[in-house]
């Protein structure tokens, strides 16, 4: 071996050079194993947007639909739920909906496009229960000031009638507005809004 | 080392030719199809042939309707045409017809769809596409020159006219079977005796070219990543470790 | 004293790593005659790598259910087509597994027939080969495994088949292959516990086989094509005069190999996966049906020259399992070979004539089997079978005779010597015109 004749230069070049081009080599096979790992076309197809016939909904009732393996609640509100709604203001961790949990045309003191009708992520923004409906007035449980709302049983996050959340419990955000449009006045979309 | 690399392919290319053909001569020859999967019109019209004659009795289980953006269908115009009333764009190609029914009204239960031009290819469909004749003898009236006794009936007779069978002694003394046209179709014409089918065989074409992409959707793409991978390969990472091999090794020489 | 450094000695003073990596890779001397028959050793190495990981993803959304869903296509069935179609980027996983698979046994099939014509498998290298052997058992039983997963026409049919054989051993014959299925056909069962084996079992003992080869290899050291010892002749440091080591001598000339490699393996994958039907065989093309046997059954191609030598052994005495110990025989035999073989010659380059004749034959008769194998059988092709299965044995059980005092014209050298380009040419071209050979022979029948 003579190894006064190595071209140290030439050696660390191609060293570095085929280290990169491999280093590609190896991102460009790892594409397709990490692209497997999105959802497939069947649960995309699965999580497609959802039309809902609201023609049945009376004031006052909520019905639940699936969209994403979620549940998504529609409530038609009484005109003396939504007047409550500015009262529980004080109490409300974000009444102005400043946190982006709902699509800016929802971005308003009734959360939603129409104000009789609350469409909303029926999961909790703690750890992902599904809180209960409680439209009830000043139940023994939740105290007297209780103007009707929702109320998660696994740690005692409370909301109120438009999905946003009570201070001083564990869910630190409201819950969240999927986008939706009325495709017209009652057919509803969920999950698209364009 | 260039020198042993090139005895290498040398050998690999002698070896190669050699196994393609142990099988080939099995079965009757075919023509070959004349279909082109890179042509998206051809294969709409080919969506449009099998949403309208196929599905109603086979599936495509495993094709899903919003694929066919693939050959450039929009999401309307899959709606408009070929999506069935009820069904979802994301849906897959299924039929309503329950399979054991079909087995009472059919004898078998129509295959599944999706993957034909991989088991039996391309130059199969193209043929049993358009050798459907009559024959009195079957309960549907219909015979099949590439499948003999065949359950389904001539679905394209409105399109192809009728066919017979002709049995003839070639020069060597074997009987060759051909078919012909004896009453014209909508889509072929029969003039002074004479069978004009290049209408109905371009949209047999079609619908090959369409099986043939249903069956595996991601070829095309396949080839275009397929180019790319071996450019990298080959002009990039071949060189360099050949030129990283060889100066290492001027140590050892 | 560096950052590196100190890291380096904390984990030295806990785990052997700088003197594993010396003794495996930096400070292993190769003998610096390697030719292209020693890329394959490396590339087996690949190979398996590309298997499980590629092996790991599809059983992210492979099912191995054989039960019919809505649409009246066996769970199992439609979850490969799911991985083809729905799964993102899951095509060219399944095509690097079914492709991997064959290339497994093309890298492994050159691997073993460097270490038969450089006589790797003599002393002291015995276990090397023992273990090797052992690895390419377990190989078929992953390949054929794995093969059955697919649920297709092929998958099941096949795997019915093979079964099938060891009901044809006397006395618990038939219970075997109940038992082997868990049903009285191939069914759902057998579907599960054969990916239970392909995707956990098998793969533990081929990785332990694996770790066993390399162990015992570089324990001796490797052979080389001249197959003269390195190790007799050391400089005064203790290294061996003809060796090089490993790093970075032989890792860059194997990533060369490699670089080559992928080529092929890329040409495959993305322009012929079906590699006209030998690598994923049409048929398998259309969902498992029991109650219709496909017109004609062949194992995939690596299987098939084992498979005809099954189909040429006739039944007598009542049974037909001498075909079945034939096959079996033809695989255990090659791990016999280090005590077969008589001569003391390693290299095939300083071999006497009758080895390389009976070489010649060799490869004819393996290549012409696995040509018939694949063929639907005839009277002609039957008897063609029946006389290469014969020169198959003949090879082996004859070695005792025919290499005993069988030596070259030029004496095996002291020092391992350059590889000679014309003689390379030599001898490919004979492999070349055998192979046509093996070729008529199997075909013109």
């Amino acid at each position: 071996m003579s190894e006064q004749q190595v071209d140290t230069g030439r050696r660390r070049f191609l060293t570095v050079a085929t280290s990169a081009v491999g280093g590609v080599a190896v991102a460009g096979v790892a594409t397709p194993f990490l692209m497997s790992f999105f959802p497939s076309e069947r649960a995309k197809a699965a999580g497609a947007p959802v039309e809902v016939d609201i023609s049945k909904l009376e004031p006052g009732q909520k019905i639940n639909v699936e969209w994403r393996g979620k549940p998504v609640w529609l409530l038609s509100r009484t005109k003396q739920q939504i007047a409550d709604l500015p009262k529980n203001d004080p109490k409300l961790v974000d009444p102005k909906s400043e946190v982006e949990q709902q699509p800016k045309y929802c971005q308003n003191e009734a959360r939603s496009i129409k104000p009789e009708l609350l469409v909303a992520v029926g999961i909790c923004t703690h750890l992902g229960c599904s809180p209960t409906f409680r439209p009830d007035l000043a139940p023994a449980d939740l105290g007297p000031e209780w103007l009707g709302g929702f109320y998660c049983p696994c740690h005692g996050s409370k909301f109120d009638l438009a999905a946003r959340v009570f201070k001083g419990v564990p869910a630190p955000k409201n819950l969240e507005i999927p986008p939706h449009k009325y495709l017209s006045d009652t057919r509803l979309l969920i999950g698209d809004d364009k | 080392m260039k020198s042993k690399i090139r005895h290498l392919i040398a050998a690999m290319a002698l070896v190669l030719p050699v196994s393609g053909t142990v099988l080939a001569n099995e079965g009757p020859k075919l023509e070959k199809a004349p279909i082109d999967i890179q042509d998206t019109e051809s294969l709409q019209r080919g969506a449009q042939l099998f949403s309208n004659y196929c599905l109603s009795c086979h599936s495509a289980s495993a094709m899903r309707y919003n694929r066919l953006e693939d050959i450039g269908l929009s999401e309307e115009q899959i709606k408009a045409n070929l999506l069935p009333e009820g069904a979802k764009i994301g849906d897959q190609m299924n039929v309503s017809m329950d399979k054991k029914d079909a087995k009472v009204w059919l004898g078998a239960a129509p295959p599944d769809l999706s993957l034909i031009a991989r088991s039996r290819g391309a130059d199969y469909l193209y043929a049993y596409l358009r050798g459907f004749y009559r024959d009195p003898t079957r309960p549907t009236g219909w015979n099949n020159l590439v499948f003999d006794k065949v359950g389904m009936p001539h679905v394209l007779w409105e399109m192809q006219g009728e066919q017979v069978l002709k049995t003839e002694k070639n020069a060597e003394g074997h009987e060759e079977h051909k078919l012909e046209l004896v009453k014209a179709g909508s889509l072929t014409k029969l003039e002074n005796g004479k069978a004009n089918t290049a209408e109905f065989d371009k949209r047999m074409a079609d619908l090959t070219n369409y099986l043939v992409y249903i069956g595996e959707p991601a070829q095309v793409k396949r080839h275009q990543i397929g180019y790319i991978v071996l450019l990298f390969l080959g002009v990039l990472l071949l060189p360099l470790t050949y030129f990283l091999k060889k100066e290492y090794w001027k140590d050892v020489h | 004293m560096s950052k590196g450094q100190k890291l380096l000695n904390w984990i030295d003073d806990r785990f052997p790593l700088s003197s594993m990596l010396k003794e495996h890779v930096t400070e292993y001397y190769a003998p610096k005659n390697f030719n292209f028959w020693y890329f394959f050793g490396s590339l087996a190495m690949l190979v398996l790598v590309i298997q499980i990981v590629t092996g790991i993803f599809l059983t992210m959304n492979y099912k191995p259910d054989g039960n019919l869903n809505a649409a009246g296509i066996p769970v199992a069935f439609a979850s490969v087509e799911y991985i083809m179609r729905d799964v993102a980027g899951g095509w060219i996983i399944r095509y690097m597994h079914s492709t991997g698979a064959s290339m497994f046994f093309v890298v492994v099939y050159l691997h073993m027939f460097r270490g038969l014509i450089y006589g790797s498998y003599k002393q002291p290298r015995e276990l090397v080969w023992v273990f090797g052997c052992l690895i390419f058992l377990c190989l078929m039983a992953e390949a054929f495994m794995g093969y059955l997963l697919p649920w297709g026409q092929m998958s099941f049919w096949g795997a019915q088949v093979i079964v099938n054989l060891f009901g044809s051993i006397p006395v618990i014959g038939p219970d075997l292959s109940v038992w082997i299925r868990g049903d009285f056909v191939v069914s759902d069962a057998t579907l599960n516990r054969f990916f239970a084996l392909h995707v956990i079992a098998v793969p533990l003992v081929l990785l332990a086989l694996v770790v066993a080869h390399l162990i015992a290899l570089h324990e001796v050291g490797s052979n080389n094509p001249d197959g003269v010892e390195i190790k007799k002749l050391k400089d005064e440091k203790g290294i061996p005069l003809d060796g090089i080591p490993f790093h970075p001598y032989y890792t860059v000339k194997d990533i060369f190999g490699v670089a080559v490699f992928l080529i092929v393996f890329s040409i495959i994958v993305f322009f012929l996966p079906e590699m006209g039907g030998y690598f994923l065989e049409h048929p398998n093309f259309d969902q498992a049906d029991p109650l219709k046997t496909p017109p004609h059954i062949a194992p995939v191609w690596y299987f098939t020259p084992f498979y005809a030598i099954l189909r040429a052994i006739p039944s007598f005495l009542g049974t037909q399992v001498w075909g079945v110990i034939g096959m079996g025989a033809a695989v255990v035999v090659i791990a016999f070979l280090p005590w077969l073989d008589r001569s003391p010659i390693k290299s095939i380059r300083y071999r006497g004539p009758k080895f390389k004749f009976m070489l010649v034959l060799f490869i004819i008769a393996f290549i012409g089997l696995g040509i018939l194998g694949a063929m639907p059988p005839t009277a002609g092709r039957t008897l063609i079978s029946q006389i290469l299965s014969f020169v198959y044995f003949a090879f082996f059980l004859g070695m005792p005779f025919y290499t005993k005092n069988d030596v070259g014209a030029v004496p095996v050298p002291t020092r391992v010597t350059d590889t000679n380009g014309k003689r390379q040419l030599q001898f490919l071209v004979l492999v070349a015109v055998t192979v046509i050979a093996a070729y008529l022979f199997a075909t013109n029948v």
